[in-house]
């Protein structure tokens, strides 16, 4: 393994500081003279028709400064693709789920705007709704758009091999029906943001955004005006995990407009009511999967169908069903595969991109459904999992999975080993298996995660890195860190490439009208991209800096090294000078220069994504995960008891490892309260637990001891050899909780959440339940 | 409006406050100090966390008036000057944050937990934070904080 001097190292994250002051500053906590407060007025109905909207008495009410509905925004629409902008800032002819967004407005307080959308009078006529997908399938339902007239929104339908041929051949086939959750993202900041539109007509926001150059493109469209004069400063984020804070809200296209109709700079921050009823969500999905073995348990064919439950528009909807397909050939050799995929529209909050995205539904099915298929085999788990995990490819050697992405590393078999090894597991029959009404079970699970993830469109991906002439750098990208800790694994990474102390590394936050474009962060992709970025833009402000020092020298540059600050000839190491030094000379050569380094990410460019046929390279490289878990049941209550995970994570190598120990712990813990309690509660498009103490979110009290094992792959595409880390915990926990609890009760569930009452009904139904 | 007098971080303020105010929104709105946090609103996430009189307090959930002559910390009470209090400095160190919104009602819990108890088990740390809500770090790293926290308040 190579040696590093600032890479793999256990360094303060570069904002702690700032953030355990209280002196980090969120989107809430701007303020400009003036300002205007902005709520948004919502519908009281999940779908219906918009006959008038009379603003009048809301206008009239003292302090109120504006008030803009719908119409304002003369017929723009955003969303993912051009063929899928289907949704409006402010609902215009109807409401296609409840509590959407119908009229802003801007008064002097708060209170005052809150008072003021209770008075903006909406004429409605109710349509009948639908709130199921497969309801919404069928034919009559309600139309919910007219560009969509059977309600499917996005629909994939790809065939790898022959699966009918490889099922007919198959020892043992099964066909289960599986359900993931309605699950929040769960960030603690709401959304916010502070807007002024000037009178030169340039736009300026501080908003929570984790991909704000996603939402400066919604501005320049919304507002027409040229993306030079869109300026979106990124505050600190407070958490993201994708979806809300990828995309726009209603609110974010209300203060602009509501800037421009004032002269004054506008704010709105959302309550969690409004977060937990209105914002993105993760797709709840339908998964019908059939899967075929060979006598001996090696994998012949996957079928599998799904049903992706969409809500009221379509937002990134087109990508989440292409990963929510991508992934099922990794970590298990698998031949022959078929996935057919439809996102449905329902007149329910919108669902979007969330931490797993897209695979962690199949990743669930098919581990799950594998050691259904182990146990009615008589095939140990593990063995199973051996027997059809793909080996670590030969350093230069290239597994092509069946829809033909890439790996030229994989380390889930190392990782399962390590799992398997690890006392939880190994030890597993040695520890009691009941105390009283409570059952033990412990459980495990195999599962892989792509990282560095591209979509379609402009996908720029760049950095920045400004030698200062006292030797200290700013590193500038379009990247953003809502909590994940890249902005210091950024600069540990430009520090190490440039020679210098991470210390002296400043990387500034986005600010669109200085940093370069960038997608920002989602799908696992600003370590692996920006960092690759970032590692092309030191290189190239080496090389200058190089130049110079060997001009002074009289040296050639290659003859020149810089290690920890200190610029040294590699024959004659006594001939020495200061990183400062050497950046003053270049700096103040001829009528002074300036060290300006830049590199961009072109991975993945070759093979382009096709999401109709399932092909292409989605991302870098896939993390591996293999997890254990132990849980204790109640067999009279169905509550449990989560006690220990032990994970076994492939990150390529670990850039900080206090990040990625961090990240797996987070993706973990958040994959487990998925699993066993989170899930929203609906009824005809009603939200029944829009608070935080009625949607559960795991507590301090609620989580299990967590045991991290790295698996270093040294990946050759990853910067510095890394992977993702996070999005492989959260997809890794579900099955091997599940497992445990089969392993508990002897019961397989299929079904998220798994809460105290399914337990118990499943325990009744086979008559293991303890009175 | 009623006039207040508020002691907070040891500066006396005497402000006059709308009667239904929370604490939060004057220590935010009219003292500025943002660094207490509004998460929910609603007295469940912790991001609010303020100390008042020695006890952790939800200040989403407290009038300002409740408070009237009351001595009340925030985070930006903890430092002294640039020098960081030894619980933000094992936060640092440990890396028991990761977006930060939870952090200061996260790093004040664990002052009044300390307070109490310098020794804490593993158990009653838990119980200690169980008011603080955090999504991204699974509250290992902030538990494994509050340990090193706690070695280095006793000295």
């Amino acid at each position: 393994m190579k040696e590093y001097s600032v890479i793999g190292t256990r360094v303060p994250r570069i904002d702690a500081r700032e953030k355990v002051m209280g002196e980090a500053k969120y989107a809430a906590d701007y303020s400009l003279p003036g300002m205007l407060w902005c709520k948004v007025a919502r519908s009281p109905y999940a779908h219906a028709k918009i006959l008038n909207i009379d603003t009048s008495k809301a206008e009239r009410l003292p302090g109120v400064k504006a008030v803009v509905t719908g119409k304002d925004f003369n017929g723009w629409t955003w969303g993912f693709m051009a063929t899928t902008r289907d949704e409006p800032p402010l609902a215009v002819d109807k409401v296609r789920y409840m509590y959407e967004g119908v009229a802003g407005v801007a008064a002097i307080d708060e209170e005052t705007a809150e008072e003021a959308c209770s008075l903006v009078e909406v004429d409605y006529e109710e349509l009948p709704g639908v709130f199921d997908p497969e309801e919404a399938m069928k034919e009559g339902a309600p139309i919910i758009h007219a560009y969509r007239p059977n309600n499917v929104s996005v629909e994939y339908h790809w065939n790898f091999g022959d699966v009918d041929k490889a099922f007919a051949d198959s020892y043992i086939v099964r066909e289960d029906r599986f359900e993931t959750g309605r699950v929040v993202t769960g960030f603690l900041e709401p959304p916010a943001s502070l807007a002024y539109y000037d009178p030169s007509g340039q736009i300026t926001v501080w908003a929570a955004k984790q991909s704000p150059y996603f939402h400066y493109r919604h501005l320049a469209g919304c507002f027409g005006v040229p993306l030079s004069k869109v300026r979106v400063i990124q505050p600190y984020i407070g958490g993201g995990f994708g979806g809300t804070k990828n995309d726009s809200v209603a609110g974010d296209f209300c203060v602009v407009m509501l800037s421009k109709k004032t002269g004054k700079p506008v704010k709105y921050i959302y309550t969690m009511d409004e977060v937990l009823t209105t914002c993105r969500r993760r797709h709840n999905m339908t998964v019908y999967n059939k899967m075929g073995m060979t006598k001996d348990g090696i994998l012949t064919a996957i079928e599998t169908k799904v049903i992706g439950h969409g809500g009221a528009y379509t937002a990134i909807g087109p990508l989440t069903m292409f990963l929510t397909g991508y992934g099922t050939p990794a970590p298990y050799r698998l031949p022959n595969y078929k996935y057919d995929a439809w996102r449905v529209f329902t007149n329910n909050p919108v669902s979007a991109a969330m931490r797993g995205h897209g695979f962690t539904h199949t990743r669930f099915a098919c581990d799950i459904q594998m050691a259904m298929i182990a146990e009615e085999l008589g095939i140990d788990p593990v063995e199973i999992m051996m027997r059809n995990a793909i080996d670590n490819p030969k350093r230069g050697d290239v597994y092509r999975a069946v829809n033909g992405f890439k790996l030229k590393t994989c380390g889930i078999k190392e990782a399962i080993k390590a799992v398997a090894e690890d006392t939880l597991w190994a030890d597993r029959k040695k520890m009691p298996t009941e105390d009283g009404p409570i059952s033990y079970g412990v459980g495990i699970s195999g599962t892989g995660y792509h990282g560095g993830a591209r979509q379609l469109g402009h996908q720029a991906c760049a950095a920045i890195i400004r030698v200062c002439e006292d030797g200290t750098v700013n590193l500038l990208t379009g990247a953003t860190d809502c909590g994940q800790g890249s902005d210091t694994v950024l600069s540990m990474m430009a520090a190490e490439e440039l020679g210098v102390r991470y210390e002296d590394i400043s990387i500034k936050r986005v600010d669109t009208a200085y940093t370069p474009v960038d997608p920002g962060s989602y799908g696992s992709r600003v370590t692996l991209l920006a960092g690759q970025a970032t590692q092309l833009a030191a290189r190239d402000a080496k090389k200058q800096l190089l130049e110079a020092g060997a001009k002074a020298w009289g040296v050639k540059p290659d003859e020149i090294e810089i290690t920890n600050g200190v610029v040294s000839l590699k024959g004659n190491p006594e001939r020495r000078m200061s990183f400062e030094k050497l950046a003053k000379i270049a700096c103040y050569e001829g009528a002074g220069a300036v060290i300006l380094g830049r590199g961009h990410s072109d991975y993945g460019v070759e093979e382009h994504l096709d999401f109709n046929n399932g092909t292409g390279e989605g991302g870098i490289n896939f993390s591996f995960t293999s997890q254990t878990v132990r849980l204790g049941v109640d067999m009279e209550t169905g509550k449990l008891d989560v006690t220990d995970f032990t994970i076994a994570h492939d990150c390529g190598f670990p850039l900080h490892p206090v990040s990625v120990e961090s990240q797996n712990e987070g993706g973990a813990v958040q994959g487990l309260g998925q699993t066993i309690y989170e899930g929203f509660i609906m009824e005809n498009g009603r939200t029944y637990n829009s608070t935080m103490l009625d949607y559960k979110m795991p507590r301090s009290t609620d989580i299990p001891t967590i045991k991290l094992i790295n698996i270093i792959t040294d990946d050759p595409d990853g910067p510095f050899g890394a992977k993702e880390a996070s999005e492989g915990s959260i997809v890794s926990t579900p099955p091997a909780v599940i497992d445990a609890l089969h392993s508990a009760t002897g019961i397989w569930f299929k079904e998220l959440p798994v809460t105290p009452e399914k337990i118990v009904k499943g325990l009744k139904e086979k008559g293991k339940w303890m009175k | 409006m009623k006039e207040i007098r508020l002691n907070v971080n040891g500066t006396e303020y005497d402000i006059a406050v709308r009667p239904y105010a929370t604490l939060l929104e004057v220590l935010r709105e009219d003292l500025g100090l943002i660094g207490t946090k509004e998460g929910c609103g609603e007295g469940e996430c912790g991001a609010c966390t303020v100390i008042i009189e020695g006890k952790a307090a939800n200040s989403c959930i407290v009038l300002a008036l409740e408070a009237d002559g009351k001595e009340v910390t925030t985070i930006e009470g903890l430092a002294d000057g640039g020098k960081l209090h030894p619980i933000q400095e094992a936060f640092v160190e440990i890396g028991g944050l990761q977006c930060g919104f939870c952090t200061p009602g996260m790093i004040l819990s664990t002052k009044v937990l300390l307070d109490a108890n310098p020794n804490p088990t593993d158990e009653e740390i838990k119980k200690g934070l169980e008011g603080n809500f955090c999504r991204c770090t699974g509250y290992t790293k902030i538990i494994e904080s509050v340990k090193v926290a706690a070695r280095k308040v006793r000295g």
